[in-house]
C-alpha cells in the first residue's frame, strides 16, 4: 500500500516536472507579453523532433543537443515577437483586444510551424532510446530518463527564479509583467524585454521538447496536446505567475498519476474538469492575485 | 418625499473600508448633490445604487422598494439611470443607436422602433447634439460624449439620474451649459442626484449638498451650510494642503 | 441633417439577388454533376458554421472556440438516432442538443472575460470529446459508430435549408432590437447593463441560437463520414476554421462571412487531398494576414475600395 502510495506520487512528481517546465514558458510568454502563445506546443515538437534528428542523424547526446535547441529557439521567438507581436501590439487599440488578436495569430503560428514540420518530417511517429535504463526509488521502479527530466525541470525553473530576482533584465522583466507604461518611465526598452520574453517562453519549450523525446514517442502533429496542458497548468497557477505554474504543473502530475491509478482513460477528462471548475470558481488560480 | 433612501450602507474592497454604515435620503424632485475629496467612496455609493456592485450591508429603497440584490438592468427599468465618470459609450455605433438603446431597453415596456427613434431623435437635441446623429459615438469630443451619455441615460425614462461628474474635464463654457442642462433635466420632473468637484457648479445647481469623507457622511444640508461648515472646509483644506 | 442613407431600393435588391441564388441553388441537383453537388453542400456546411459563430461572437467580440462541441454533439445525434427516428427530427433534435449544450455552457461561462471565455469554450470541446471517448469504451463497449447513409442530394437540400435559415436569422439579429442589445455588449459591457439591457440574457440567447444551426449541421453531415468517433466528431479544428474564416471575410457585414467560408471551403476542396500541409500552411499565413492587416476582413477591404470610388460620402469627420 506504502510502495504503491509511493510509485503514484513520484510518477505524479516526475510527470508535473514535465508540466512545470511546459507551463512556465508559457506563463512568461503570456504573463508578460501578454501573448496566450496557441504555438507554445509547436515549440515543444520543435524541439522533440530537433533532438531526435540530431540524434539519430549525427549521434548527438539529447543533452547536448539543448545548447543549440535552446538559443536556436530563443532567437526565432525573438524575431516573431519583434516582427509579428510587436506589430499587433502597436496596431491593437487595447489590452484586451491585443490578448484577442494574438490568441489568433498563434492559431495561425501553429498552423504554419507545424505543416512546415510536416512538409520536413512526415507525420510518422519516432522515437530512440537514451538512459532508459531503470532505476529503483525507495522500491518503485523509473526510467533514468524520466529523473533527468525531472531533475532538468527543477534546475531551469531555479535558474529561472534567480534569474528573475537577482539579475538586471530578469528585474526590468518583473517590472514590466507589473506595469508596463512604469517600467518604459524607469528607462526599460519594453519592446526588447517583451521579445525576450517571448523568446525565453520558446526557449523552454524547445528544452521540454527535448526531454520529452528522451522518454515519449515524438511526432510532428504533438505540440497541441502539450499547449492544452500548459495552459490547464497556467490557469491553475494563475495566469501570468511563475511559482504558480512550477506548482501547478507538479500538482497537475499528481492529480494526473492518481487518475491514472485509478482508471487510465480519464486522465486528460480529469483535467479538463479541473480547467473548467477552475474558470468557473476562481478564474485567477490558486496563486493568482484577484 | 423621498424617492431614494438608504440605510447602514457598507461596503470593503479587501481590507479597505470604501463605505461605512452610510445613511441618506434623495427628495423627489430635487437637485442632491455628492461632495468629497478622491477616495471618499462616491462613485462607490453610486456603483451600489445602480447594482454594479453588491453592498456588504445595508438597504437600498428606490420608491419605497427594496433595490439592493437587483442586476443592473432591474434598477435602470424601475427608473434609476446613471451616467459614469469615465465615459462609457458604444464608441462603434451612431450616437443616435446609442440613445436608442436606452430607449429599447432601458424601461420596462416595449417601445416601438418608430417611438424609439422619434424620442431618441428628440433627446439628442435636448442635449444639443442634433447634428451629430449619424457619426460613430467615437468622433464626438470628451464633451459631447458626456451629454451623449446623459441623452442615453434619459432615454431609459429614469425618475432619478445619477451623474458621475459630469462637468469634469469640461472648458468653462462647456460647464455653463452642463448647469443649465441640469437644471433642464430637474424641469422635466427627474430627480438628479450628482457627484461633482467642481465647486462653483454644485454650489449653484445643487438644493442639498450631502459630503463623504474616508466612506462616512460628515455632513449634509443646503449649500450655504455647507460651505459654512467648519468640518468641511478643514477636509477641503487638508486636501489642498497637500496638492 | 445628415442621417444614413437607407436605401429600401439597396435592400430591393439584395433581396431579389439572394431569392435569385437560392431558386438556382434549389434546382441546381437537376443539371449539375454529383460533385458540384457534394462540393456545395460542404460549402454551405463552412458557411453556417462561420455565419452561426459570427452571429453570437462578430457583435460582441467574445472569441468562442466551442464550435466543434456544438458540431459534435450533432454528429452524435445522428448517430444515436439515425436510425430510430426520421432524418428532419434527428437534424432537429441535433440542433436542440446543441442548443441546450451552449444554454448550459453560456449560463455558467459568459461572465468570463475575453481570453478567459476563449480557453473555456476550447476545454468544453476537449472535455466532451474526452468524456465520450472513455464512454465510448467503458459503458458501451465501442471505440466510434456507424452512421445511417443519406444520399447526396437529399445532404445537399437539407444544407441549403439550413443555410437558408441561418442567413435569414443572421439578417434578421442584425436589423433587430436584439442585435442592437448584442452589439451594445460588445462595445461597452457595462454601459450596456446600466442601459436596461439583460446581458447575461442576451449572450445566452445567442450564443444557443448560434449553436442550433451547428448542432444541426453535424446532424446531417455526420452521414457524410459514414463511421465517426470522438476525434472525428470532436475535431478542434471545426473550431478554428469558422473563427478564421469569418475574420478572413470580415464581420461588419452579413456577407462578409459567407465570402470567408465560401473561399476556404472551396480552397479545401481543391487542396486538401493532393497538398494538405500546403492547405494549412496557406490557412496559417492568411490568419496571420487577416489579423494583422485586414482588421475588418475582406468585407471591409470591399467597403474601403467601394468608398474610394463613390467618393466621400459616407466619410464622417
Amino acid at each position: 500500500m506504502l510502495v504503491t502510495f509511493l510509485d503514484i506520487v513520484i510518477a505524479g512528481l516526475l510527470l508535473g516536472g514535465l508540466y512545470a517546465l511546459i507551463a512556465m514558458g508559457l506563463s512568461l510568454q503570456y504573463g508578460v507579453a501578454r501573448v496566450l502563445n496557441i504555438s507554445h506546443g509547436e515549440f515543444i515538437m520543435l524541439g522533440a523532433l530537433t533532438t531526435w534528428a540530431f540524434y539519430t542523424a549525427f549521434d548527438i547526446n539529447p543533452l547536448a543537443a539543448l545548447a543549440i535547441c535552446g538559443p536556436l529557439a530563443f532567437i526565432l521567438g525573438f524575431i516573431i515577437h519583434r516582427t509579428l507581436y510587436k506589430r499587433l501590439l502597436n496596431s491593437s487599440g487595447s489590452l484586451a483586444l491585443f490578448e484577442g488578436n494574438s490568441m489568433l495569430a498563434s492559431f495561425g503560428l501553429m498552423f504554419i510551424v507545424q505543416n512546415l514540420a510536416l512538409m520536413f518530417w512526415g507525420p510518422e511517429i519516432r522515437g530512440y532510446s537514451y538512459l532508459a535504463f531503470p532505476v529503483d526509488l525507495a522500491g518503485a521502479v523509473f526510467g533514468a530518463n524520466r529523473l533527468v527530466t525531472l531533475g532538468f525541470a527543477i534546475l531551469i525553473g531555479l535558474t529561472f527564479y534567480f534569474f528573475l530576482t537577482r539579475t538586471r533584465i530578469g528585474k526590468a522583466i518583473r517590472a514590466a509583467a507589473q506595469d508596463p507604461a512604469a517600467a518604459g518611465i524607469m528607462g526599460v526598452d519594453i519592446n526588447n524585454v517583451l521579445a525576450i520574453c517571448f523568446g525565453l517562453g520558446a526557449a523552454m519549450a524547445a528544452i521540454a521538447g527535448m526531454l520529452i523525446s528522451m522518454s515519449y514517442p515524438v511526432h510532428t502533429g504533438m505540440g497541441l496536446e502539450y499547449t492544452i496542458i500548459a495552459i490547464i497548468v497556467v490557469v491553475l497557477g494563475g495566469l501570468g505567475s511563475i511559482p504558480g505554474s512550477f506548482i501547478g504543473g507538479l500538482l497537475l502530475g499528481l492529480i494526473g498519476s492518481i487518475v491514472t491509478y485509478f482508471e487510465p482513460g480519464l486522465a486528460l477528462a480529469a483535467y479538463y474538469v479541473i480547467f473548467i471548475l477552475l474558470l468557473l470558481v476562481k478564474p485567477t488560480g490558486l496563486m493568482g492575485k484577484s | 418625499m423621498s424617492i431614494l433612501e438608504a440605510e447602514g450602507i457598507t461596503k470593503h474592497f479587501g481590507g479597505l473600508t470604501a463605505l461605512s454604515g452610510i445613511g441618506f435620503h434623495v427628495d423627489q424632485g430635487e437637485i442632491l448633490g455628492l461632495i468629497g475629496p478622491n477616495g471618499a467612496g462616491k462613485t462607490t455609493l453610486f456603483g451600489l445604487i445602480s447594482a454594479a456592485l453588491p453592498p456588504d450591508r445595508g438597504v437600498i429603497r428606490f420608491k419605497g422598494e427594496v433595490i439592493t440584490g437587483l442586476k443592473p438592468h432591474q434598477v435602470c427599468r424601475r427608473g434609476v439611470a446613471r451616467t459614469f465618470q469615465s465615459v462609457k459609450v458604444f464608441p462603434n455605433m451612431s450616437v443616435l443607436a446609442n440613445v436608442m438603446v436606452g430607449s429599447f431597453f432601458g424601461r420596462p415596456n416595449t417601445v416601438s422602433a418608430a417611438a424609439a427613434e422619434g424620442e431618441s431623435v428628440e433627446l439628442l437635441e435636448f442635449v444639443g447634439l442634433s447634428a451629430f446623429a449619424a457619426i460613430p459615438a467615437r468622433d464626438l469630443t470628451l464633451a459631447n460624449q458626456k451629454m451623449l451619455e446623459v441623452a442615453r441615460a434619459l432615454a431609459t425614462a429614469p425618475e432619478l439620474l445619477l451623474l458621475d461628474e459630469l462637468m469634469a474635464g469640461l472648458n468653462p463654457t462647456e460647464i455653463g451649459l452642463a448647469m443649465d442642462l441640469v437644471t433642464r433635466i430637474r424641469d422635466r420632473g427627474i430627480t438628479v442626484f450628482m457627484i461633482e468637484h467642481v465647486m462653483k457648479a454644485i454650489m449653484c445647481v445643487c438644493e442639498r449638498i450631502m459630503v463623504l469623507h474616508h466612506g462616512e457622511k460628515i455632513a449634509e444640508g443646503t449649500p450655504k451650510e455647507i460651505a459654512a461648515s467648519k468640518t468641511v472646509v478643514e477636509v477641503y483644506l487638508g486636501e489642498s494642503a497637500y496638492a | 441633417m445628415k442621417h444614413k442613407p437607407r436605401l429600401p431600393q439597396g435592400l430591393l435588391t439584395t433581396g431579389s439577388i439572394t431569392l435569385t441564388v437560392l431558386v438556382l441553388f434549389a434546382t441546381l441537383p437537376g443539371y449539375a454533376s454529383i460533385y458540384t453537388v457534394i462540393l456545395l453542400a460542404a460549402i454551405f456546411m463552412y458557411i453556417v458554421l462561420t455565419l452561426s459563430w459570427s452571429i453570437f461572437s462578430g457583435p460582441t467580440g467574445y472569441i468562442s472556440l466551442a464550435s466543434a462541441a456544438f458540431l459534435g454533439t450533432g454528429i452524435y445525434t445522428s448517430a444515436i438516432f439515425g436510425k430510430m427516428l426520421p432524418l428532419p427530427v434527428v437534424v432537429g433534435i441535433g440542433g436542440l442538443a446543441s442548443f441546450c449544450l451552449a444554454l448550459l455552457a453560456g449560463a455558467l461561462t459568459l461572465r468570463l472575460k475575453g481570453i478567459y471565455f476563449s480557453m473555456f469554450t476550447f476545454g468544453l470541446v476537449e472535455l466532451i470529446k474526452h468524456l465520450m471517448l472513455w464512454f465510448e469504451i467503458n459503458l458501451t463497449g465501442t471505440r466510434g459508430r456507424f452512421v445511417i447513409v443519406v444520399d447526396h442530394i437529399t445532404v445537399y437540400y437539407v444544407m441549403l435549408v439550413l443555410l437558408a435559415l441561418t442567413i435569414l436569422t443572421a439578417y434578421a439579429i442584425r436589423r433587430s432590437k436584439f442585435g442592437l442589445a448584442l452589439q451594445s455588449i460588445g462595445e461597452q459591457e457595462e454601459a450596456a447593463a446600466h442601459t436596461g439591457v439583460n446581458v447575461t440574457l442576451v449572450k445566452v440567447s445567442a450564443f444557443a441560437i448560434s449553436a442550433f444551426f451547428v448542432g444541426a449541421t453535424g446532424a446531417i453531415m455526420a452521414t457524410r463520414w459514414t463511421y465517426i468517433d470522438p476525434y472525428i466528431a470532436f475535431n478542434y479544428l471545426f473550431s478554428f476554421m469558422p473563427v478564421l474564416m469569418a475574420i478572413f471575410g470580415g464581420m461588419g457585414q452579413l456577407y462578409g462571412p459567407i465570402m470567408g467560408a465560401t473561399v476556404f471551403a472551396y480552397l479545401e476542396e481543391i487542396l486538401i487531398t493532393r497538398f494538405p500541409y500546403f492547405y494549412m500552411l496557406f490557412f496559417g499565413i492568411i490568419l496571420i494576414v487577416s489579423v494583422l492587416y485586414l482588421p475588418n476582413g475582406l468585407a471591409g477591404l470591399i467597403q474601403g475600395w467601394q468608398k474610394r470610388v463613390w467618393g466621400a460620402r459616407y466619410v464622417h469627420p
